[in-house]
C-alpha cells in the first residue's frame, strides 16, 4: 500500500465540500471576485504575446516548410527530446537524491550543504557552459595538464570528451538546475507527515524502501513542479545550446527567423514548441490526478526525525552531496573569483557598475512582487471559485515560461506599442501631446516580460502550496461562516507562506539572471547585470564580465539563504 | 492577510517607484540622438564618448543581439531609434526590406565611402569592414597561402575547426562561394569542408584560434579583427593568437571574403539631424582610425591606416563581387548548411 493511498483513505471524503451551490454563493464576495479577476487578468497578459506571435504565424511561409521538415524539424526535434529527457534525468537524480539524504539522515555538514544544495540557481546556464568549456577545452588547464603528463603535442592525439556536445549540454544544464527539483522535493520531504514516516519505520521499513513507498509518491506533485520548471528553462534556453553547438527547437526558431528570412515560419516552430510545453504539463497534471497529497493534520506536519549515519557512510553522503555544489557552485565561482583577480577587475572597478547593479535588482525585486501577488491570487481564485473558467486561465497564465525570451519580447512588442498609442490617441483627443511610447519604451516593458515570463514559477509553487492544506480545513473554516477573505487571512496565507518565499527567491534570482528579453526589450541607456556581461561575452571574452557575474550571484545567494532559512523554520504551520 | 501582504505589498510600491526612477526616458529634445545597435556598447561606446566630446550631442544607446528592425519597426512612428548600426551585410539588407530606413543623403559620405561600400540609393553605408580568415597553427601548417576552394579538400580531413554554419559570419562566406560557384558546387564543398571539421561546429571564432593553439586543428576560420583583440586586448589568449599565423585566403581567381559593419537612418527618425552628423562622424577620419586601432577593423575610408597587426597579414585584396550579392544568397546558404547537415 502506499502513501498516497493510505492519504486518500484518512481524508474525509471531500465531495461534500464541492457542492456547486456553495461554490456559487462564493461568487457575490468581492475577494474571491478580486482573485477572479487577477486569475483572469494573469491569463490575458501570458496571451497577449501568444497571440501576436500567432498573428505573425499566420504570415506568409512560402515553401519553408518542406526544407523544414526535411533537413531541420527532425534533427531539432530529435535533439530536444534528447535534451530534455537528459536533464529531467540528471535533475532528478541529483535533486531528489539530495533532498532525500539532507531530510532523511544526520552527518557531518548537513546544515550546511542543506542550504548550499540550493546555490547553483544563482548561476546563469551561459556563464556555466562559458567557463566549462575553458575549464575542459583543449586548451584548458585540465588538458594541458594531461598533455604535459603524457607527452601528447596536440589535443588530436587523444580522446577527450568534449563539453561541446549534447551531452556535456545535458551535464550542465542539470548541474545549474536540479535546485529546482531539490528545492521542491526538500520541502515536501520536509513537511510530509511524520507519523507516516515513522509508523513505517516502526514496522520496520528500511530508508530507500521508505523513501520509494512513502516519501517519493507523496512528494511527487511537487517533484514534478521542479522538473517541470528545469526542463521549461531547458527548453527556452539559447545561450548555452548555442555555444555548445546543441541543435534545439529554440535555435532552429532563430536561425529560421535570421537566416531563413522567415518570421512566420519561426512563429510556427515556436507553436510547435508550445505544444511540447502543454504536453510537459499535462503529463505532470495526469500524473497528479485522482490523489491527495495534503499534509494530514498539524500534528503530522512536525519534522520526522532524522536516522544518524554512522561509520564511513556518513562520509559518504557528505561527499556525495558535496559533488553538486562543487561542480554546480563552488567551481564556477571559484573560477569568477580567480578572474576577477588574475585580472585586477576590482582595482579598475567602475562606479558606473552600482547604477546596473541597482537596476537589475529593483527590476527584479518590483517584477517578483508582481508575479507573488499575482500568481498567488490566481491559484486561490481556483480554490474559491472553482470554476472551469479560472483553472482554464491559470493553465493558460504560465504558458510564458517555456517561451525563448527573445520571442516572448518580440511578440510582447506589438500588444505593449497597440497601448501605448491607445494612451496617446486618448490624450490627444484631450487635448494634449504626444507622450511617446510609455510602456514599451521604458522600464515597464521589462517588468511585464518579467512577469509573463516567470509567472509559472509561483503558480506552480502556490499550486503545491495549496494543494498541501487539507480541504478540511476550508470547510470547516466555511461551516464556521467565514468567507473567502477570513479563508486566506487565517488559513491559507499562513499555510501557504514557504512556498511564497520559495517562489520568491526563484523569480528573484531568475529576474536578476534573465537576458534575452532584457536585452531586446529595455530602453536607451538602461543596463542590467547581465546585459553587462553579454557585452563581454558576445566579444569572446566572458572572462573579463566576471565581476558582473560575480555580483549576479552574490545578489542571488541571500535569496538562497534565506529561502532555506524560512523553508525550515515555518514548517509546522502555526495558525 | 497581515503576514505575507503587509511584507510583500510595502516593498512592492518603492520597488516600482525605484525601478522608474532608475532610468531617464529618453528625452527627444535637441543634442541628442538614439542609437539601436548590434554592435556590442563596450566596443562603440569610446567613439559615441569622443563623438559628444566633439560635438555635444549626447548619444542614448541601446544594444541587442537580435530584434532591433522588428523592434524599430513595430514601434513605428513612435519609435526613438535614430540609427541602427549593425555588422554583416545581409542584416543592413534586411534592414532595408523592412522598411524601416531612409535613404541618407550626404556629399560628405559619397566623397569619402566608395561606392561598393553603401547602398545605391543611400539607405546604408558600410563603416568598417573585416575579412573572414583562416587561422593556421604556425607548426602544423607549411602553407602560407590558401584558397577558400582547398578547405574542402580531402586533405584537410579532421584538421579544420569552426563555428555554427548558421552564425551570420559563416552564412556570409557560403553565400559569397554561391555567388562565385553556384549552389551545387557550394553544397559538393560544404559536404567536403563538413567532412573536414575535427568536431561539431560550435563556440565562436576565439574558440576556433584556441583550439588550433591547443592541437585539436590545423586550421581554423574567423574574422580578422579577432586576431588583433586576441593579441592586443586579452593577455590570456595572446598564447592562441601567438600559435596560429593568419592566411588571407582567396576565391580561385578572386579575391578574399570581406563583409562590412554598416548604418541606417531610420524611417522616422526624430533627430534626424543629430543623426546625420553621428552617421558622417563615424566615416570621418578620427572615429575610421578608432576602428581600425581599437577594433582592428579595416577602415572603409581611403586613406585611413590599417592597424599594424593586421596589415601584417599581407596586402587584402577583397573580392569585387557586389555586397549585396551576398546578402541576395545568404538564404540559399542557410539552406544549404541545413541540407548537408554542417551542424549535426
Amino acid at each position: 500500500m502506499t502513501a498516497a493511498n493510505a492519504t486518500g483513505r484518512l481524508s474525509l471524503k471531500r465531495g461534500s465540500a464541492r457542492s456547486p451551490e456553495q461554490a456559487g454563493s462564493n461568487q457575490a464576495r468581492p475577494a474571491a471576485l478580486a482573485v477572479g479577476g487577477i486569475a483572469v487578468f494573469a491569463a490575458l497578459l501570458a496571451i497577449a504575446p501568444l497571440a501576436s506571435l500567432a498573428v505573425i504565424a499566420f504570415g506568409q511561409t512560402g515553401d519553408i516548410w518542406l526544407h523544414l521538415i526535411r533537413y531541420v524539424v527532425p534533427t531539432a526535434l530529435v535533439q530536444t527530446m534528447l535534451l530534455l529527457a537528459g536533464v529531467a534525468a540528471v535533475t532528478i537524480v541529483i535533486g531528489v537524491g539530495a533532498a532525500w539524504a539532507v531530510t532523511t539522515f544526520e552527518f557531518p555538514g548537513r546544515n550546511a550543504l542543506s542550504w548550499m544544495l540550493a546555490l547553483p540557481l544563482a548561476l546563469p546556464t551561459y556563464i556555466v557552459a562559458y567557463i566549462y568549456v575553458d575549464l575542459l577545452g583543449s586548451y584548458g588547464p585540465v588538458q594541458s595538464t594531461l598533455r604535459a603528463m603524457f607527452g601528447f603535442k596536440t589535443a588530436a592525439e587523444y580522446w577527450f570528451p568534449n563539453v561541446r556536445s549534447l551531452g556535456g549540454a545535458i551535464l550542465l544544464m542539470g548541474l545549474v538546475l536540479y535546485p529546482y527539483v531539490y528545492l521542491a522535493a526538500r520541502a515536501m520531504f520536509q513537511t510530509q507527515a511524520a507519523q507516516l514516516t515513522e509508523a513505517a519505520r516502526m514496522l520496520g521499513a528500511r530508508p530507500f524502501r521508505l523513501a520509494l513507498q512513502i516519501s517519493l509518491p507523496l512528494a511527487r506533485p511537487a517533484i514534478a513542479v521542479g522538473v517541470a520548471l528545469a526542463l521549461l528553462e531547458t527548453l527556452n534556453d539559447i545561450g548555452a545550446s548555442e555555444y555548445l553547438g546543441v541543435q534545439t527547437l529554440t535555435i532552429s526558431i532563430f536561425t529560421t527567423w535570421l537566416n531563413r528570412g522567415s518570421l512566420a515560419g519561426a512563429a510556427q516552430i515556436a507553436c510547435i514548441m508550445l505544444i511540447f510545453v502543454a504536453a510537459l504539463i499535462a503529463l505532470e497534471r495526469y500524473g497528479r490526478r485522482g490523489r491527495a497529497f495534503t499534509a494530514l493534520s498539524q500534528q503530522g506536519a512536525r519534522f520526522p526525525s532524522r536516522i544518524a549515519l554512522k561509520g564511513p557512510t556518513r562520509f559518504i553522503a557528505t561527499l556525495l552531496c558535496l559533488v553538486p555544489v562543487v561542480l554546480g557552485f563552488l567551481l564556477p565561482a571559484g573560477f569568477l573569483i580567480s578572474e576577477v583577480i588574475a585580472r585586477g577587475l576590482l582595482v579598475g572597478f567602475e562606479p558606473e557598475l552600482i547604477r546596473p547593479a541597482l537596476t537589475t535588482v529593483a527590476l527584479a525585486a518590483a517584477a517578483t512582487a508582481l508575479v507573488l501577488v499575482i500568481g498567488f491570487a490566481a491559484i486561490a481564485a481556483t480554490r474559491y471559485l472553482r470554476r472551469s473558467l479560472i483553472d482554464a486561465c491559470v493553465n493558460v497564465a504560465g504558458i510564458g515560461y517555456a517561451i525563448p525570451g527573445t520571442v516572448l519580447a518580440l511578440g510582447l512588442l506589438t500588444p505593449l506599442v497597440l497601448v501605448d498609442e491607445g494612451i496617446n490617441a486618448a490624450i490627444r483627443a484631450l487635448g494634449g501631446g504626444s507622450v511617446g511610447l510609455i510602456l514599451a519604451g521604458s522600464v515597464a516593458a521589462l517588468i511585464i516580460a518579467y512577469v509573463i515570463r516567470f509567472l509559472a514559477i509561483a503558480l506552480g509553487f502556490a499550486q503545491a502550496g495549496f494543494a498541501r492544506i487539507a480541504p478540511e480545513f476550508d470547510d470547516v473554516a466555511r461551516m464556521l461562516g467565514a468567507g473567502p477573505a477570513t479563508l486566506a487571512r487565517t488559513i491559507h496565507l499562513p499555510l501557504v507562506r514557504p512556498a511564497i518565499f520559495g517562489a520568491a527567491l526563484l523569480v528573484f534570482v531568475d529576474c536578476l539572471k534573465e537576458l534575452p528579453a532584457t536585452l531586446l526589450l529595455r530602453p536607451l541607456n538602461v543596463e542590467t547585470l547581465s546585459t553587462y556581461i553579454y557585452q563581454y561575452a558576445t566579444r569572446g571574452s566572458f572572462e573579463e564580465g566576471s565581476l558582473e557575474a560575480l555580483i549576479i550571484i552574490l545578489v542571488g545567494i541571500p535569496a538562497v539563504l534565506l529561502i532555506s532559512r524560512h523553508a525550515d523554520a515555518q514548517i509546522v504551520p502555526n495558525s | 492577510m497581515k503576514s505575507v501582504c503587509g511584507r510583500v505589498l510595502p516593498c512592492l510600491v518603492p520597488c516600482l517607484a525605484l525601478a522608474a526612477a532608475s532610468v531617464t526616458t529618453p528625452a527627444l529634445a535637441q543634442g541628442e540622438v538614439n542609437v539601436y545597435t548590434y554592435r556590442e556598447t563596450k566596443l562603440i561606446q569610446p567613439l559615441f564618448d569622443t563623438f559628444t566630446k566633439d560635438t555635444g550631442i549626447k548619444v542614448n544607446v541601446v544594444s541587442a543581439a537580435s530584434g532591433l528592425e522588428q523592434r524599430i519597426r513595430t514601434e513605428g512612428a513612435n519609435s526613438p531609434a535614430d540609427v541602427l548600426l549593425t555588422v554583416d551585410i545581409s542584416r543592413l539588407e534586411a534592414a532595408v526590406r523592412a522598411g524601416i530606413t531612409q535613404p541618407i543623403k550626404s556629399e560628405v559620405l559619397d566623397k569619402v565611402v566608395a561606392p561598393r561600400f553603401r547602398d545605391p540609393e543611400g539607405h546604408w553605408y558600410a563603416v568598417s569592414m573585416r575579412a573572414r580568415v583562416v587561422y593556421a597553427s604556425k607548426d602544423r601548417v607549411k602553407q602560407t597561402a590558401l584558397n577558400y576552394e582547398d578547405l574542402g579538400d580531402a586533405a584537410w580531413k579532421s584538421k579544420i575547426c569552426i563555428r555554427s554554419g548558421q552564425h551570420y559570419y559563416n552564412i556570409a562566406l557560403f553565400a559569397a562561394y554561391i555567388v562565385k560557384h553556384g549552389e551545387a558546387q557550394t553544397e559538393q564543398w560544404l559536404r567536403g569542408l563538413k567532412a573536414n571539421l575535427a568536431q561539431k561546429p560550435s563556440g565562436g571564432d576565439r574558440e576556433t584560434a584556441r583550439d588550433v593553439a591547443a592541437g585539436k586543428c590545423d586550421l581554423g576560420i574567423g574574422n580578422t579583427y579577432y586576431y588583433g583583440l586576441m593579441m592586443h586586448r586579452n593577455p590570456a589568449q595572446k598564447p592562441w593568437a601567438e600559435a596560429t599565423k593568419v592566411i588571407l585566403p582567396t576565391f580561385k581567381g578572386g579575391g578574399t571574403h570581406v563583409n562590412v559593419s554598416g548604418v541606417v537612418l531610420t524611417r522616422h527618425a526624430p533627430n534626424k539631424a543629430n543623426a546625420m552628423k553621428l552617421i558622417e562622424w563615424l566615416a570621418g577620419e578620427q572615429a575610421q582610425q578608432m576602428y581600425a586601432n581599437m577594433n582592428y577593423e579595416y577602415p572603409i575610408r581611403a586613406g585611413v591606416a590599417i592597424n599594424p597587426t593586421i596589415a601584417a597579414f599581407g596586402k587584402l585584396n577583397p573580392d569585387p563581387m557586389p555586397l549585396s550579392a551576398i546578402a541576395d544568397k545568404s538564404k540559399a546558404a542557410a539552406n544549404l548548411v541545413d541540407k548537408v547537415g554542417f551542424n549535426d
